[in-house]
């Protein structure tokens, strides 16, 4: 489903070139779980957000369902990102001033969905992720768990293919941790794409795939 | 996205910012509020001033002895400039469309009733005199019809003379001495106020040649016309034209339309209006440099969340809107504080200060919310362009 053949990345840095990821190439398919482990700066947050069409390589294709994905323009990404792509972040990110049930709802207000299947779909993702009697706090009233909850029901609410997940326990204690994991996981069994960015080797080794990344490189597949 | 949606989004960060979005709101009032009570102000003036001129009625034609010209010819070969006499006003009235006549001279000169002395204006004038200018007679009647070059001594007072001299009395069938002639008293006219701090009734009325007389003049100092008011004003000046000029040999006077006055006037009063309407218009723009602030600031606090939108799907042109939506309801809202306490204010005045002439047209109404919507539009296109515009990732990353 998703195929990178010779991406690169790189930036500037000052007046220096600087390759975040050097001829990557990866296939993934629907239903994979995939984790990618590596030092800091090895370039794992930089594929990630290109495989979610945030950036663009500076060379190499990217094709998402068979099509090429990286000459597309900003709009036609941006449908990209909203229909088949989700994100979960280390930091939540959610909106503060919106209530948890708002928070699920953004993507399908941004994708131009009715008010009443919004309201449908809202309703059963509160249900599966337990958040129905938080649905009209406010993120700064709600756990870390709960937040982060929150998030995984807003990246699923538009159905992924992927789900991207930069860190997502990296602000959380152990046990809320797992339990994240494990919801992130059943996402798996729905034949959702998993990729997962984690400095938690316990963490990673749970993946079926599992990648280690140096200066930019792919050095090690384990599955 | 849907449109009761983009409001539920941009409502929701002036829920979160109460205080800030309240006087950035506030800004955007207090111009239109200035805007509406200056225009309100100006606009009453312009009336007011429209309505004093035009008490006499619209369909006027002033004719004044002199022309103004730029040619060189010097006038002294033709002779001194005729004066228009009372002859020519009576040969006026025989010209098609025309309504009244009335010759007319003004002075000044001393009246006296029994010890009772007083310095008033003396107007000189013909019988139709009360239907070219729109006053009333209160008691007895106006000056008769007589011939025009031989008419009688009679008067007729103003409402001021009338209480001033005789005080309580029935002054009809008295004599009045006119500036040392006696003149028998036939009416009194009804008040007509002041107009521009010149009271109106502070007045005598005497048949013109008697005026002319009195003041010692050769001819008169204005023929007032009035026309029918379905009369094209054009042919009424061309008839008028062309008879004083068969009369007089040539065009040595003027003709001045009432109707061109007021419209002359009318600009004008238009230009003053619109100048303190830029005045109020100066605060408008402070206020629009309030919510370019806040808008500003408003995309720096919340990149990460730009971030966040734009990696849920948000185009470019989705975070412009709503970034430029707040600026625009921003502005729109305290646009109709500001309707709502400019004329509210106005109103107030008015019912404060009622010799204040105030009004509110709902077109500077309109016109005034436009604006402010306009000016949150410009405002807020700087701040929502660079919001669209961040890298998603590095807008990711700021916390």
């Amino acid at each position: 489903m998703i195929r990178l053949e010779k991406i690169s990345r790189s930036f500037m840095v000052g007046d220096q070139q600087v390759a975040a990821l050097r001829g990557i190439n990866l296939d993934i398919a629907a239903g994979d779980y995939v984790s990618i482990m590596g030092p800091s700066g090895s370039g794992k947050s930089t594929l990630l957000n290109l495989i979610g069409l945030l950036d663009r390589p500076s060379s190499g294709t990217y094709k998402l369902d068979g099509g090429d994905v990286t000459a597309l323009d900003d709009a036609q990404q941006a449908r990209v990102r909203s229909e088949k792509i989700g994100f979960v972040f280390q930091s939540f990110h959610l909106v503060p001033r919106l209530t948890a049930a708002m928070n699920i709802e953004l993507p399908l207000i941004l994708a131009g969905i009715s008010p009443a299947e919004r309201k449908g779909r809202v309703a059963a993702l509160l249900e599966n992720y337990g958040l129905v009697d938080r649905a009209d706090h406010r993120p700064d009233q709600l756990s870390g768990g709960q937040r982060q909850r929150v998030a995984i029901a807003r990246a699923t609410s538009m159905h992924p293919a992927v789900l991207l997940a930069d860190e997502p326990t990296g602000n959380l204690d152990q046990t809320t941790g797992k339990e994240v994991i494990s919801l992130l996981e059943q996402l798996v069994v729905q034949n959702v794409a998993l990729i997962l960015v984690t400095h938690d080797p316990v963490i990673g080794s749970r993946a079926r795939r599992q990648l280690h990344m140096v200066d930019g490189q792919i050095i090690d597949e384990q599955r | 996205m849907l449109l009761p949606d983009l409001l539920k989004l941009t409502t929701s960060s002036f829920l979160a910012y109460r205080m800030r979005s309240f006087l950035t709101g506030l800004g955007i009032a207090i111009g239109i509020t200035a805007v509406i009570l200056l225009t309100s102000i100006g606009e009453g003036l312009h009336q007011f001033v429209l309505a004093e001129f035009s008490q006499f009625g619209t369909n006027l034609i002033a004719i004044q002895p002199g022309k103004v010209q730029t040619q060189g010819v010097s006038v002294g070969i033709f002779g001194s400039v005729r004066t228009i006499s009372i002859e020519d006003a009576m040969a006026l009235r025989h010209l098609p469309n025309i309504e009244y006549v009335n010759p007319s001279v003004t002075g000044n000169a001393e009246l006296c009733f029994e010890g009772r002395t007083r310095r008033s204006t003396v107007f000189g004038a013909g019988h139709d005199m009360p239907k070219v200018m729109a006053s009333r007679v209160a008691l007895g009647s106006f000056l008769p019809d007589d011939d025009p070059t031989q008419p009688r001594a009679l008067v007729v007072l103003g409402s001021k003379v009338r209480q001033e001299l005789f005080a309580g009395q029935n002054p009809l069938g008295s004599y009045l001495r006119v500036g040392g002639q006696r003149y028998r008293v036939v009416g009194v006219m009804e008040s007509k106020g002041q107009m521009l701090g010149f009271d109106l009734d502070d007045t005598v009325f005497i048949p013109a040649a008697r005026a002319l007389e009195l003041f010692n003049r050769p001819g008169l100092m204005e023929i007032q016309v009035s026309y029918r008011p379905n009369a094209s004003l054009d042919g009424v000046l061309h008839t008028i034209t062309a008879l004083l000029i068969a009369r007089h040999g040539r065009e040595d006077f003027t003709l001045i339309p009432q109707e061109k006055a007021l419209e002359v006037l009318g600009s004008v009063l238009d230009v003053i209006t619109f100048a303190v309407g830029a005045l109020g218009g100066i605060s408008l723009l402070v206020g629009g440099v309030g919510i370019l602030t806040i808008m500003t600031m408003a995309v720096t606090e919340r990149t990460a969340e730009i971030g966040l939108l734009r990696a849920l799907g948000a185009r470019e042109g989705q975070v412009l809107t709503l970034f430029l939506g707040e600026a625009i309801l921003l502005s729109a809202l305290g646009g109709l504080a500001g309707l709502g306490l400019g004329t509210g204010i106005a109103q107030a005045l008015h019912w404060l200060f009622p010799a204040l002439p105030v009004r509110t047209p709902w077109l500077f109404a309109v016109v005034a919310e436009l604006s402010a919507i306009s000016i949150g539009l410009i405002a807020g296109v700087a701040p929502a362009r660079r919001a669209a515009r961040l890298d998603p990732v590095e807008a990711l990353h700021v916390e």
